[in-house]
């Protein structure tokens, strides 16, 4: 918060601050925000971002429904989510304020481009009067400039037209930005030149308003609360770092699993839905690290072709979100069934249905550990950061090859597109896991068993003498043959149940996070909701409260000491974005008196949320 | 379909044949095929390890467990999509999909005209006998409007898909019709489904001796079968009748096909005209049913096409470059 401005323009220090840029789907919201975070990153400073953007792809401008937003939490220490409250909001238009307004921290700034608060605008926002003019905004600083003016002139020596000059308003707001905290513009004028490539003068017009934000930073006539900071450098471990997305994360991740694996083709297959389209974007461009990805008629067609890969040798993926999982289903039994390696990655969205396709959830728990007919076991993982993606869908090639299972993922729309930086591994220090293919014909058949992972044996098509069939039907035990057996079933379904419960005993003891092993309170979650909960009770722990973070990476089968270590609280919360899924998997597997914390608003958890919640407990 | 230029010479019929027992009822006309597929795997040679059956649920799927290739018995009208996923990992081997009237024209309508259009390099054999077998009996997308069955007791309202019409309008570039009693005939255009690169698009007519029997007997009972069928050939007459005397032309000033008797205005069957083809897979009673190659116009296959695109699957890319791709940042000790 600004409480004084200092002589001579120093900068104020901040350890950590919240800006969030909102204004219409076509004002270059998400773009403004993801150059702030490349040149935070480049400055050295960790970070966390949120981007919000709705469903509609254009929706009518000047609406509330049209508002695109896009938060980062950045500074030297504890910046573990995209943040509770925001420090700085940039509004581009009414509507964007009259959204976002209510995350603004009081006392927090609000920069607004004047221009755009005509008549129109306000009454498109349900604002009866201007909100600049009366006292609605008295409990924030309000920074208040003619952006549009300010850019067209900086852009006119250009030739641009007024519609183009208007789009260049997102590069003046961020070169203030980047000038309120010391930041370069390098990096956004070289993204710039490469983006407008083909269009040199909507690059220099581009870059001249940039230039012209960050002068008004530097030169303007001083208003009171423009005060220019200092954020602190992380202290991270040494190396080489990027941002990293989520969906980057598991895409490089399943590539960097194939190559652990030695397998020669991965082919992924997917079908268009939000937001897990990005992952078939981003693997149809790996095609020289052996990735063949392929659209297909539908979900079920998608999990199909998976399959079919698999059976033939490659490594099969499929992706969805909750609606398209469902579809895959019957797919992924016959995976079971067959014992062929498979994943399925779920980026979970609010539901039931089509619900809200661009917020997540993290409700797809049950579907992914329950939700099939009949007794149908398999192991599903959940990364718990945008970083985490990539070690986690190695592990899940991992598991799937060496068990000859499905493996489900259980990433979210959140960590689909969220940044964080990331520390860039070499390939060379990556896990190797090579997997075989029988070629032997010697004793075989198909469901022949691995003692030790109960996994049948892996065979390419093409392999001679160990020519088999197989299919849903059930199989006998001891020849892989159909068979109806009554017994056969029984030891048939005990046999897939101990092979994945098997995988308990080749994945990593649960440890705790953040505390104790034992104590009064374990606050245990799962997946996205990681940084929240961490700095929640961080927060707890410094004001002395007996409490620990357990984060589950492992959903099925659980850690096998996960059970024990929970015995050892006198209570567990359990804070899950969805209605209380994990809370009854772990009271029914453990007879634990877990208490679910639930939040289904399609938002992700506020730090202050879990620490009120730990609060009233502990 | 297909790639394969290794040849097995050597196997008879029998080594196609795996240790199972047949199950079908007795006198289906499953038998019929599989004895059929089993003569045409042998006269062409196919090697089994490189040889893939796949199919979805019914009674013809039960197909892929009879042979001593390998097999896939899949789930209900998906073959096609996983057939497709064995192409796109290993376009090298030799894949045929066998599928029925629910399971490829129903349940599955959706993967057949996908698979079709995309012009995967398949073999796809079409059991159809208009009728639901293994769950007991009831009505199909096949079946003729008044067909009564336990769904449809006081007759089936429904109007029937064509198999081969559909295919044509999925965009098939192989499409192709015979009959499980034609053992001949019905080795001939498996063998030339094989030959064709692409998707291969095969309806068999197939008596349900349980549910369905006789269904097709007024197209191929002995008494009526001459005038019954038209057996085409690529560049021959269409003809038929016991002595050929009957011919198909087109009616004067309509794109419509008539029967007139044999002479000069007799059309010649052009296999790669798909007007035509679409006219003869359309033809029902009182015309004759038209049983042969309906349409071979091959083209490059789907999975040739994706491994052909620059940059294809090689697999021997810079991870580290790749991870490193795009701007990074050092932090020092």
């Amino acid at each position: 918060m600004v409480t004084s401005v200092i002589p001579g323009r120093q900068r104020e220090t901040r350890d950590s601050v919240v800006i969030r840029f909102a204004g219409d789907s076509g004002d270059g919201m998400q773009v403004t925000g993801s150059q702030f975070t490349l040149e935070t990153a480049l400055a050295g400073s960790d970070f966390s971002t949120f981007p919000d953007f709705p469903a509609e792809i254009r929706a009518p401008t000047g609406t509330t429904f049209g508002v695109s937003a896009f938060q980062i939490h950045f500074g030297g220490r504890d910046v573990m989510t995209p943040g509770d409250a925001v420090d700085v909001l940039v509004a581009m238009n009414p509507a964007a304020l009259t959204v976002e307004i209510e995350d603004l921290k009081v006392g927090g700034t609000v920069i607004v481009d004047t221009a755009a608060f005509t008549d129109r605008n306000l009454s498109k926002a349900g604002y009866a009067k201007n909100p600049l003019e009366d006292d609605t905004l008295a409990r924030f600083q309000v920074l208040k400039f003619d952006i549009t003016k300010l850019t067209a002139d900086a852009v006119k020596p250009h030739g641009l037209s007024s519609r183009e000059a208007h789009l260049c308003r997102n590069m003046w707001s961020l070169g203030l930005l980047l000038w309120m905290y010391g930041y370069e513009r390098t990096a956004s004028v070289e993204w710039l030149k490469k983006k407008f490539a083909k269009k040199p003068v909507i690059a220099e017009a581009n870059v001249a308003a940039l230039n012209a934000g960050h002068a008004f930073g530097e030169t303007a006539e001083m208003t009171e609360h423009l005060v220019g900071y200092v954020v602190p450098k992380a202290d991270v471990e040494p190396g080489r770092y990027r941002t990293v997305t989520g969906t980057e994360g598991l895409a490089w991740g399943l590539v960097a699993g194939l190559r652990a694996a030695g397998i020669e083709k991965l082919v992924f297959a997917g079908y268009p839905i939000t937001p897990a389209s990005a992952l078939l974007h981003t693997l149809a461009n790996l095609r020289a690290y052996g990735v063949v990805t392929f659209q297909a008629e539908d979900e079920i067609a998608a999990a199909g072709a998976a399959l079919g890969a698999s059976y033939a040798g490659a490594l099969g993926v499929t992706s969805s979100s909750g609606p398209g999982i469902a579809l895959k289903t019957e797919m992924i039994g016959l995976a079971i069934a067959t014992e062929l390696p498979l994943i399925v990655i779920d980026s979970q969205r609010a539901g039931p249905s089509t619900g809200m396709p661009t917020k997540a959830e993290q409700s797809d728990l049950f579907q992914a550990v329950l939700g099939r007919n009949a007794d149908a076991p398999l192991a599903v993982l959940a990364p718990v950061s945008t970083a985490d993606c990539f070690d986690i869908a190695i592990e899940a090639v991992r598991i799937a090859t060496k068990y000859m299972t499905p493996v489900m993922v259980l990433s979210d729309g959140y960590l689909a597109h969220a940044a964080e930086p990331w520390r860039i591994p070499r390939e060379a220090d990556l896990p190797r896991f090579p997997v075989t293919y029988r070629t032997d014909p010697e004793g075989f058949h198909p469901f022949l068993r691995d003692p030790a992972t109960l996994a049948r044996p892996w065979v390419k098509p093409g392999t001679p003498s160990l020519e088999h069939r197989i299919g849903g039907l059930e199989r006998d035990y001891d020849s892989g043959h159909i068979s109806y057996d009554a017994d056969n079933h029984a030891r048939m379904t005990k046999a897939r149940a101990d092979k994945i419960a098997g995988i308990a005993n080749d994945i990593p003891l649960q440890t705790a996070a953040l505390g104790n092993d034992k104590g009064k309170l374990a606050v245990v979650g799962w997946g996205s909701t990681f940084g929240a909960i961490h700095r929640a009770v961080q927060i707890a722990r410094d004001e002395g409260r007996d409490v620990s973070h357990i984060h589950v990476r492992y959903l099925s089968p659980f850690p096998r000491n996960l059970g024990e270590l929970l015995k050892r609280f006198e209570r567990v919360l359990v804070p899950e974005m969805n209605n209380g899924q994990l809370v009854k998997l772990l009271r029914a597997e453990y007879l634990v008196p877990a208490e679910s914390l639930p939040k289904v608003t399609g938002k992700p958890f506020r730090v202050t949320e879990i620490a009120q919640a730990i609060r009233k407990m502990v | 379909m297909t790639v394969t230029t290794i040849t097995d010479a050597q196997l008879a019929p029998k080594d196609y044949a795996s240790d199972q027992e047949v199950r079908w009822c007795p006198g289906c006309g499953d038998y019929a095929i599989l004895k059929a597929v089993q003569k045409a795997c042998a006269d062409m040679g196919l090697v089994r390890e490189r040889t893939v059956f796949v199919s979805g649920i019914g009674c013809a799927a039960r197909f892929p467990y009879y042979m001593s290739t390998y097999g896939f018995h899949t789930v209900h009208g998906r073959a096609p999509a996983i057939a497709t996923g064995i192409k796109l990992a290993n376009p090298e081997l030799d894949v045929w999909v066998m599928t029925g009237d629910g399971d490829g024209l129903s349940i599955g309508g959706n993967h057949m005209l996908h698979v079709l259009r995309r012009n995967v390099n398949l073999n796809i054999i079409l059991f159809n006998n208009e009728i639901y077998g293994l769950t007991k009996g009831q009505y199909s997308p096949t079946s003729r409007r008044g067909t009564r069955s336990p769904s449809t007791p006081l007759g089936s309202i429904e109007n029937p898909v064509s198999a081969c019409a559909f295919a044509l309008g999925a965009g098939a570039r192989f499409v192709a019709r015979s009959i499980d009693t034609l053992q001949a005939h019905l080795i001939t255009v498996l063998k030339r489904a094989h030959a064709h690169t692409g998707a291969s698009f095969v309806e068999i007519l197939q008596n349900c001796v349980v549910f369905n029997d006789a269904v097709f007997e007024h197209i191929t009972g002995k008494e009526v079968a001459a005038d019954a069928q038209i057996l085409v050939e690529h560049g021959k007459p269409l003809v038929f009748g016991k002595n050929k005397e009957k011919g198909l032309r087109l009616k004067p000033g309509k794109l419509e096909l008539e029967v007139a008797p044999t002479g000069p205005d007799t059309l010649l069957h052009d296999e790669t005209n798909r007007p035509l083809a679409q006219l003869l897979a359309a033809l029902e009673p009182p015309f004759p049913t038209a049983m042969g190659v309906l349409y071979c116009n091959p083209t490059e296959s789907y999975e040739h096409d994706v491994y052909a695109q620059k940059g294809a699957a090689q697999g021997n890319g810079d991870l580290d470059a790749l991870l490193s791709s795009e701007r990074t940042w050092e932090v020092g000790p």
